[in-house]
């Protein structure tokens, strides 16, 4: 094995660019000619637009083009897609409203785009906009997820009680039988707080277009560069596919907000062959706030029925969920197909039902965020099975064990969709329980009340389902794309390699991850191997990155690829050395005649084939191979974490005193960057249970945490250093026997921290996030309860 | 329009700007210095922090003409000649303290000007100093071990402070 290969906790290859001020992101780049884009956002969360007399801005110094809603219809300028389809119980497609890029005669949430401007200069393009004159009728908006199917407004007029689809998922019957069984029955309401990804790059585009090719090209901040170019080439109309390059360069944090194709980005490429210029847009972090896709806002309320020994019979949920104004790209599945088949968590559960009704309302569109859905699901199972702990007088950890699923039990089937494939929940349990030193926890508990705070610990053990995902499944779920993923490798006559993948890194390493891979299975040193992603023209079609899909998924299209290179090197060493194909032996970068010291590296092996002197008959010169791999399955991470809070009764401050998390992500590549991954979910995670919340005001619509000074992101003094744990199942699903590791820390946090700080506070009721405000209420609802009793 | 003149990374410079123009627009627009990143609009994030003098400063917050005459060091400035990461460039890189690298040339920065000040900080005063940068990648675990395992560094070799 090599030193810097697979299980290596190899440094990272793009850090010196990121860390000497080398980087290429989207705002780093300028065309020649270069205009710029300032979008006139609505100030209102609903109104009717009556008219727009844009006569001043045009004739404003350095303007070129005023451009409204009506400019793009009449170039014939599509809408805006959700790319997955859900049906309705009753069999009834979802309903859709229209989503112009820029609003045709509503607007329906602050931020929403009504007209740009395009201008020498981004300040020109800035004075002009304030001269446009919109006639807006206001309109009552509706922003409460509770409130948005009982509201008398209408988002889209035709959209009645703002239901986009009321979805079902598992056995209604054979659930209500196992609660009429059942000797105990927890109940609780939950709200998952609406959150804003806020990547600390702001979303930016530069549209191009060459009058002489009649081509686009678009370098914009995206997760999926194929996926971007597939919606604005078929959907949106914007040109076909072959006339449109899509660029994504150094893209800084994703976290899903980057997945969908947005507004912003579809008007830049738009205009720029309107004015003739390139054009540029760059997201302004208020503008983040207001228009960047939102994460979460669910209202839940949820059952868990048990028998007389904590055993679960069943669980039923009822779900609403916000997706805002308009449904965004993978809006539609995020509370669907990515929630509720993981409603049955790492545990046995007989029956299951889940209701999910999904609602317009007068807010940004919500789609996927580092989770999607499986945060939401792990949030409702773990504070259950923790509330039904406390209810029966049993150890949290306890329970929990009691209804594992059993390592001999695999494959699983759940009764929502999933065959679990492999896993150990207890090996991820003990080992937490290990790390958190949970047989003195009554110490230390019984210390921090010596000193007058109040200590509480919170467990969640989460599974997620990702590597998104087998096409023909996904397909008869209502997905319109399949999830494959391609690979390309290309050794160069002099031995080195370029490695093409169709997914996307985002500060998640692949540069790294993937030379490790190629490096390990074809003997090459990593610092020949070069990674390459992000550009429709250099690499193979590919769906990009999402998911926690780009090892499971790209690198088994890697793994694929560098099979057909060996195969192909097999035939070339075998003519090389006058042997038969049968007896050559492939390992670490050589290959050998079986039995002898006959040996050819793969290096001049690939010199052989771009300079095929003498080379074997019917084969073909050059040494490149692509392949593209459709998953079998999801692959399914699971794990525990626990969260230890101390809470200071007097003022309801949290603080976070131990922190455990322990994953089994199958095998491991490089285990620097895949606990780097937990820590940053973690900390997303402990933002939304302690910090992060978006606010809309409930009367005018307007988004009240708009800037880093109103919404609470995770700072480095509100977080404590993590312990990082692994326990190991191979994935027998994928050829490298890995699962995926981007999103876990993110999906498992939530439950433990609320649980742990229910724990401490000895009151259930506490939505997140535990600010210290409703943390110090809570106290006072518990203590006035106490008296009362 | 002003001209403004400052020395940046060690080079005399001077340019005529609109007298609104930020220093970070100065840096990356007039000047190419595209290491040096805006990630809001109100002075929060640090993406932006550079040196002025010495000291640490959020370039979105300070007006080019404000610089005017001085000395002014972005990440660009902070390797050696020869390619050499600064001592704190490579404990990042070392602890793995970056992920998606927009937030890291602040952080590096504001880093350097508190090592300068406070050569063996403890972790809670490296948490409290970074209360002017955000990271939405790293969770700050492995950046808080950067900076504790630099200003090791930095301690073992006085010669190369830390700017």
């Amino acid at each position: 094995m090599l030193s810097d290969g697979i299980g290596a906790p190899l440094r990272r290859k793009e850090d010196r660019r990121f860390l000497t001020g080398k980087g290429h992101y989207t705002d780093d780049i300028n065309r020649p000619g270069q205009t710029y884009a300032y979008f006139l956002r609505s100030p209102h969360a609903h109104a009717r637009i009556r008219g727009i007399d844009k006569t001043a801005a045009e004739a404003a110094p350095g303007v070129l083009a005023v451009l409204t809603g009506e400019d793009l219809a009449a170039d014939g300028i599509g809408g805006l897609i959700c790319g997955w389809m859900i049906h309705s119980k009753d069999g009834s497609p979802m309903k859709a409203g229209p989503h112009p890029a820029l609003a045709q005669g509503k607007v329906r949430y602050v931020g929403d785009h009504v007209a740009v401007v395009i201008a020498e200069t981004l300040n020109q393009a800035k004075d002009a906009a304030e001269l446009i004159e919109v006639d807006y009728e206001v309109l009552p908006a509706v922003v409460s997820t509770a409130e948005a199917r009982t509201s008398p407004v209408r988002v889209h007029d035709d959209i009645p009680a703002n239901t986009v689809f009321e979805w079902e998922l598992g056995n209604k019957a054979e659930t209500e039988a196992a609660f009429s069984r059942a000797h105990h029955v927890t109940r609780i309401d939950l709200v998952n707080n609406r959150l804003i990804p806020n990547a600390i790059e702001p979303r930016a585009a530069v549209g191009e277009y060459d009058s002489g090719m009649d081509t686009f090209t678009l370098y914009t901040t995206s997760q999926n560069p194929h996926v971007a170019r597939l919606v604005l080439s078929a959907f949106v109309g914007l040109a076909p596919e072959h006339k449109l390059r899509v660029i994504a360069p150094d893209v800084g944090g994703g976290f899903g907000s980057k997945i969908f194709i947005y507004a912003e980005e579809t008007v830049c490429a738009w205009a720029a062959k309107k004015v003739g210029r390139p054009v540029k847009w760059t997201a302004e972090r208020s503008e983040a706030f207001l228009a960047d896709a939102h994460g979460r806002d669910h209202v839940t309320h949820a059952e868990l029925a048990l028998d007389q020994d904590g055993r679960i019979l069943g669980m039923r949920v009822h779900t609403t969920a916000n997706l805002g104004a308009y449904l965004s790209t993978f809006s539609s599945c995020v509370p669907t197909y990515l929630y509720a088949p993981l409603l049955s968590g790492q545990y046995a559960i007989p029956a299951i039902y889940a209701e999910v009704d999904g609602v317009y309302t007068n807010t940004a569109p919500v789609d996927a965020y580092r989770g999607a859905g499986r945060p939401e699901a792990t949030y409702v199972v773990e504070r259950l099975v923790e509330t039904a702990a406390r209810e029966l007088g049993m150890d949290p950890a306890e329970l929990r064990r009691r209804n594992f699923i059993r390592p001999d039990q695999y494959p699983y089937q759940t009764p929502v969709i999933m065959t679990y494939d492999c896993g150990n929940y207890e090996a991820s349990l003990s080992e937490a329980l290990r790390l958190v030193d949970y047989e003195n926890y009554p110490r230390r508990k019984a210390e921090s009340e010596a000193r007058g705070r109040l200590r509480g610990i919170g467990f969640s053990c989460y599974i997620e389902a990702c590597g998104l995902a087998p096409s023909a499944a996904v397909g008869s779920l209502g997905a319109g794309v399949g999830l494959w993923e391609s690979a390309k490798i290309r050794f160069n006559p002099t031995g080195n390699v370029l490695v093409y993948t169709g997914s996307h890194s985002h500060g998640q390493g692949h540069e790294t991850t993937f030379a490790q891979l190629i490096a390990s299975q074809l003997g090459v040193p990593t610092e020949q191997v070069e990674v390459i992603h992000g550009d429709t023209e250099k690499t193979p079609f590919g769906m990009g990155t999402y998911g926690s899909r780009s090892l499971a998924v790209g690198g088994s299209a890697l793994y694929k690829a560098a099979e057909k290179i060996i195969a192909k090197g097999r035939k070339i060493a075998a003519h090389l050395m006058e042997a038969a194909e049968a007896d050559i032996e492939f390992k670490d970068g050589k290959f050998t005649v079986a039995g002898t010291d006959r040996s050819k590296t793969i290096q001049e092996i690939a010199f052989a084939a771009y300079v095929p002197h003498n080379f074997p008959a019917g084969v073909e010169p050059g040494l490149e191979e692509s392949a593209f791999y459709d998953p079998l399955n999801f692959t399914f991470p699971a794990g525990c974490q626990i969260c230890e809070v101390e809470v200071d009764p007097d003022t309801g401050v949290v603080e976070i005193v131990n922190f455990v998390a322990v994953d089994d992500f199958g095998k491991i590549i490089n285990p620097m960057i895949v606990e780097g991954q937990v820590h940053g979910g973690i900390a997303q995670g402990i933002g939304q249970a302690l910090l992060e919340n978006c606010v809309y005001d409930p009367e005018s619509g307007q988004l009240l945490t708009g800037s880093f000074m109103d919404y609470s992101m995770p700072r480095a003094h509100d977080l404590p250093s993590f312990k990082v744990g692994m326990t190991i199942t191979e994935n027998p699903s994928n050829p490298l026997g890995v699962k995926g590791c981007g999103e876990a820390g993110a999906i498992a946090a939530p439950a433990a921290v609320m649980n742990a700080v229910t724990d401490a506070i000895g009151v259930n009721d506490l939505q997140m996030p535990a600010s210290p405000e409703r943390v110090w209420q809570a106290l006072q609802r518990g203590r006035m309860a106490q008296a009362a009793e | 329009m002003p001209t403004v003149s400052m020395t940046v990374n060690g080079k005399a410079v001077s340019r005529e700007v609109e007298p609104r123009t930020l220093l970070v627009q100065f840096l990356r627009e007039h000047l190419g210095l595209t290491g040096t990143h805006v990630g809001c609009d109100t002075s929060q994030c640090g993406a932006c922090v550079v040196h002025v003098d010495g000291r640490s400063v959020k370039s979105c917050t300070m007006l080019a003409v404000q610089a005017d005459g001085r000395v002014v060091t972005t990440i660009e400035g902070m390797a050696a000649a020869d390619g050499t990461l600064h001592p704190i460039q490579a404990a990042f890189r070392e602890n793995h303290g970056l992920q998606c690298g927009f937030c890291t040339p602040g952080m590096v920065m504001s880093v350097a000007d508190l090592l300068k000040n406070n050569p063996s900080p403890t972790e809670r005063e490296v948490r409290e100093w970074l209360e002017g940068n955000i990271c939405r990648c790293t969770g700050y675990h492995n950046i808080v071990k950067a900076v504790l395992a630099a200003a090791e560094a930095l301690r073992g070799a006085p010669a190369h402070a830390a700017e």
